[in-house]
């Protein structure tokens, strides 16, 4: 398959908050107005002018912290993107998918969908509306750099090579290889959604350890798992083809 | 560092101690991570399960203020098990010289030969080695005589058994096992083990014991000049290096020589004293060369006289004195000071017990503040508990540009010397520090002129046209230059014929007469003829050198390039590496190849460690001012009344103050906690420019205290809520993180609970962002540094 695709190693995350800073400096996002609401996590939540955030979670066993997981989340760049099935619905300029890398767009003309029937399509919890302009929002894989050469912001400023970035085939196979060396120590390491999406996590254990929305595998829907919406959703539009 | 951060990745086994490099130095971790794909160990002894620990094969917790316990504990688990490399111990470290008879230690007393009560000093002459007829120390390379420094080691540390580092530490025993069975694999011959250590091991009145202790296992364990080896400090700045390297620091000058006495009156004087002897023709002791460094500094000063009548110009200590930071506000609070220059630093934040130097700085008439932004040093008249009424400091703001818009150098962690050009131009009136520093001297030294004064001479002279270009502004490339070092006049050394003006190409061709300048001896060959060697970006390098990333042609190190220090310790006596995987040097016959090594003479043609005056790596070491072995004592504000190594809990030679604000807490049962101070990634320092910086203080908004579920079931403190820090020198509101992990210690048979709290707050900015958690930090320090003791202290923690 073309395009490109991130691969994140989160055995080599060290949470340094390098990735959720530059993310901010290349959009030139605002700050968000924050609290120590007792954890390192901040801001708390993925927002409109938040699009990168690295997730802190504990593991606890008896009392004795065994692990301390970080989580830097963003879109997923799907490779069949729910967002924007649905939006399609409504308005096919809305949400775009880059034919050349496979990233996912969000317009302006997002405002005029429903955001909270936007956010409820992704399995991840990821995109975030405007309250005052009603747009909604999330990482664009920084496209304007991508189609210039450079590497995205986040995968620029990662030290330790947690991020990477490059052709699908090549993020693929460094994440296999990964998978196979870090299975020595962490017997129970898989890779997240490596076939639906295009942002491929390592995660050295079990996906919801680190974070609810981690995989798509129980999905924010309880009705439906991914392939069942994908095909009511495709189905009204077959019919009106037809 | 002894070694660099590429280096890191060469080693087969990280302890990081004393730090949290993932957190403090992020980095670091790309070399770190590049080690654990080849198979290293990542061990990290801390008294909190940091970012770091996450990323570690083995996480030892221990009680901070402990670590002579557990190193010392190291050292015994490696004389034990016979876990030294012998060959290495016996040819390139002290161990088989003989001590003197006159020294002895008291394991009840817990104290050396020559301590003076009365003085709180110790007579270090009672640590000498003995001599033969010719000056050279006696050895016994067997290591068995009863007086050599092996078996001195090994009975000094007898009692560091794991029984009393676990009760100590309160580390349990399978951890502290763990961490010593990992880490002394490397005594092997091709292995190396490195230490990534910071200020958790330097704040503290045992912080030089700390690093000492260190060392020493190193020195044992052949871990020293070797690749993925040496002692490594990771610096807290970008250039602290640098301007440790140009000695800010009171008790020494330019290239690590020593601040001139009053005792000294002459340059013939001066020498003398500082300027080692050693009869053994097989000890380079390099530092014989000490006048020439000592004239060619003057020289660069004073460039139109000769040495010999500029060195009275010098600023002179009275024999004894300490002038460092914590002496120096403590001198500032009883009124001492008329004036004072906080340039580009924060005390009223940075410094031990925040409220005495808030006091101290309202004692001036006045002060000039350099800086970026507004903070609490050039605020503090208007802080929290002032009143601005009653202060008659006047304060001036000068401000001044940042780093990316000046164009010189800094100097890494490594000794690399990097240099930078301007990125943007200065705001405003913005002016970099050397134009700023330029200035002022020229007026000083025009109201001298005009006005006379008591003493105008070593301020009129300066030759401050080396520091400027033609249109006499501020040229960092001259002043580079003039550190470097030029010849003077057409001068012949070693050989060569250099014209007057002529770079010095490094400090083999320096002299002792005047013929040449040098503003650093050990940054002689950074710009040479060739050019600005610092400004070098080549990734060129051999085989050998690619092997181990020595990178010699990026930027540039001191001394001449060598990449890592006392390299002839990376080979046998016939200059075969000893770890053939990963060479630093060798000798192929005719000459060395690799890195540069120490000193080009034949393998085994002169000892290792050239810089000591013997020659050999010092594990005794009679230099400290608190011993030649470090010993255990707990922090001058400590939980427990006794410890299991001796009678004597507290460092005898500790830096200690008289006065109302110099009231320490121990066994205090208002204040029963352990408490230390701490960094986050997203901060730095006091703050000063992070806290203005709103993606940083998203990600980090408030000065918070972590604390353990236990801890705070006993206080009935909630995650999030806000807490009151607390002790006799002050009061903090933070933000309570509980967390599982702290975990509350086992010491001496007690809970013993710990808290941590990161120093980057200051009242001035955010406005909910909380204040220094210096103002709870003691003002007492290391007997040899004066550091303060700010990982180690006692507070109470209570709801608000």
């Amino acid at each position: 398959m073309e395009g490109k695709s991130f691969f994140i190693d989160l055995t080599r995350c060290t949470a340094c908050r390098g990735c959720q800073v530059a993310c901010k400096q290349w959009h030139k996002l605002p700050a968000e107005k924050t609290k120590n609401w007792g954890s390192h996590q901040n801001p708390k939540d993925l927002s409109f002018i938040t699009y990168k955030l690295v997730r802190f979670q504990e593991v606890v066993k008896d009392g004795d912290v065994t692990d301390w997981l970080f989580f830097p989340e963003q879109c997923r760049h799907c490779v069949e993107p729910p967002c924007k099935y649905v939006a399609d619905a409504y308005d096919e300029k809305a949400i775009l998918k880059d034919p050349n890398t496979g990233a996912v767009i969000f317009t302006e003309r997002t405002k005029a969908l429903d955001a909270e029937e936007i956010r409820e399509s992704c399995p991840y919890n990821i995109p975030r509306a405007d309250a005052a302009s009603g747009i909604i929002s999330k990482c664009d894989m920084c496209l304007d750099r991508v189609e210039n050469g450079l590497l995205p912001a986040c995968v620029q400023t990662c030290p330790t090579g947690a991020m990477n970035f490059g052709d699908r085939e090549d993020m693929l196979e460094l994440a296999n290889e990964r998978l196979a060396t870090v299975k020595k120590q962490y017997p129970d390491a898989v890779l997240g959604d490596p076939d639906e999406t295009r942002v491929i996590y390592l995660y050295q254990m079990e996906p919801m350890s680190y974070y609810e929305f981690a995989v798509a595998g129980i999905s924010p829907m309880p009705l439906y798992n991914r392939k069942q919406m994908l095909a009511k959703l495709f189905t009204p539009l077959r019919t009106s083809r037809g | 560092m002894t070694n660099h951060w590429i280096d890191l990745k060469n080693s087969d086994c990280i302890l990081i101690m004393g730090s949290n490099a993932a957190e403090n130095h992020p980095i670091s971790f790309k070399w770190v991570m590049k080690a654990k794909d080849k198979g290293a160990t990542l061990i990290h002894v801390d008294p909190r399960f940091t970012r770091t620990s996450s990323k570690a094969d083995i996480y030892a917790p221990l009680r901070s203020g402990s670590d002579i316990g557990f190193l010392g504990g190291m050292i015994k688990y490696i004389l034990d098990n016979e876990l030294y490399f012998k060959e290495y111990v016996v040819n390139y470290t002290n161990a088989s010289f003989i001590v003197n008879k006159s020294y002895s230690f008291d394991e009840k007393d817990g104290l050396f030969a020559g301590f003076d009560p009365k003085t709180g000093t110790y007579d270090k002459t009672a640590w000498a080695f003995e001599m033969d007829t010719n000056g050279v120390p006696k050895q016994d390379p067997s290591l068995k005589d009863p007086r050599c420094v092996f078996q001195i080691l090994k009975k000094h540390y007898e009692r560091y058994d794991l029984d009393k580092v676990s009760t100590i530490t309160g580390t349990p025993k399978d951890k502290i096992l763990a961490v010593y069975k990992a880490y002394t694999a490397t005594g092997k011959a091709d292995k190396s083990g490195t230490i990534m250590y910071a200020m958790g091991w330097t704040q503290h009145t045992v912080g030089v014991q700390n690093i000492r202790c260190m060392a020493m296992a190193q020195l044992l364990l052949g871990n020293i000049g070797v690749a993925g080896g040496g002692v490594n400090a990771l610096r807290g700045e970008s250039n602290v290096q640098g301007s440790t390297d140009h000695c800010l620091l009171f008790h020494i000058i330019p290239g690590y020589l020593k601040t001139p006495k009053a005792s000294q009156p002459t340059l013939e004087a001066y020498n003398k004293k500082y300027t080692p002897v050693s009869s053994d023709p097989k000890s380079a002791n390099w530092w014989q060369h000490y006048p020439k460094y000592s004239a060619s500094l003057i020289k660069s000063m004073y460039l139109k006289q000769d040495p010999v009548e500029a060195y009275p110009w010098m600023p002179k200590l009275d024999d004894g004195q300490n002038a460092s930071f914590l002496v120096m506000f403590d001198e500032m609070l009883k009124g001492r000071f008329k004036g004072f220059f906080s340039w580009g630093q924060n005390p009223a934040a940075g410094l031990a017990n925040s409220n005495k130097s808030r006091n101290a700085l309202a004692k001036l008439d006045w002060m000039v503040v350099v800086n970026i932004f507004d903070n609490e040093t050039a605020s503090f008249w208007k802080g929290p508990g002032m009143d601005p009424k009653k202060i008659d400091t006047e304060v001036f703001f000068l401000p001044c540009a940042v780093s990316v818009e000046k164009e010189g150098s800094i100097t890494n962690s490594g000794r690399w010397m990097q240099w930078r050009y301007a990125g943007a131009k200065p705001l405003a009136d913005t002016r970099p520090d050397g134009d700023i520093i330029l200035e002022l001297t020229r007026k000083i030294q025009e109201l001298y002129r005009k006005e006379g004064g008591s003493y105008p001479d070593p301020v009129v002279n300066l030759s401050t046209d080396q520091w400027a270009d033609d249109h006499g502004e501020y040229d960092p490339h001259k002043v580079a230059r003039l550190i470097n070092g030029f010849f003077t006049k057409d001068t012949t050394v070693k050989g060569k014929t250099f014209k007057a003006g002529t770079q010095v190409p490094s400090f083999a061709y320096l002299t002792d007469d005047g013929s040449t300048c040098s503003a650093n001896w050990l940054y002689c060959g950074s710009y040479t003829e060739k050019g600005n060697m610092s400004a070098r970006r080549d990734k060129a390098q051999n085989d050998a050198q690619a092997e181990i990333g020595l990178y010699p042609n990026w930027s540039w190190c001191w001394p001449v390039n060598r990449r890592i220090l006392y390299n002839r310790a990376s080979v046998d006596l016939q200059g075969k590496p000893y770890a053939p995987n990963k060479p630093v040097i060798a000798w192929n016959g005719s000459k060395w190849v690799g890195d540069v090594p120490d000193g080009g003479w034949k393998p085994g043609d002169r000892h290792a460690f050239i810089m000591r005056k013997h020659g050999f790596g010092q594990i005794f070491g009679p230099g400290r001012a608190d011993g030649p072995l470090p010993e255990y004592y707990e922090p001058l504000e400590c939980p427990i009344e006794e410890h299991p190594f001796s009678k004597r809990l507290h460092n005898p030679t500790a830096l200690k103050f008289k006065g109302d604000m110099e009231q320490r807490f121990f066994c205090d049962p208002r204040y029963p906690f352990v408490c230390s101070t701490y960094r986050v990634t997203e901060h730095w320092q006091s703050g000063v420019m992070t806290r203005w910086q709103p993606w940083l203080i998203e990600a980090e908004p408030q000065v918070f205290v972590e604390m353990s579920p236990e801890l705070a079931k006993l206080r009935g403190i909630e995650n999030g809520e806000m807490v009151a820090v607390e002790n006799g020198r002050g009061t903090l509101d933070c933000v309570a993180i509980v967390t599982p992990r702290f975990k509350p210690f086992k010491v001496m048979g007690q809970t013993i609970h710990q808290v941590g709290i990161p120093w980057h707050y200051g009242w001035v900015h955010p406005k909910d962002g909380g204040d220094a958690a210096n103002l709870l930090t003691p003002s007492v320090g290391d007997p040899n540094t004066g550091i303060p003791e700010t990982k180690a202290f006692m507070v109470n923690v209570r709801k608000k």
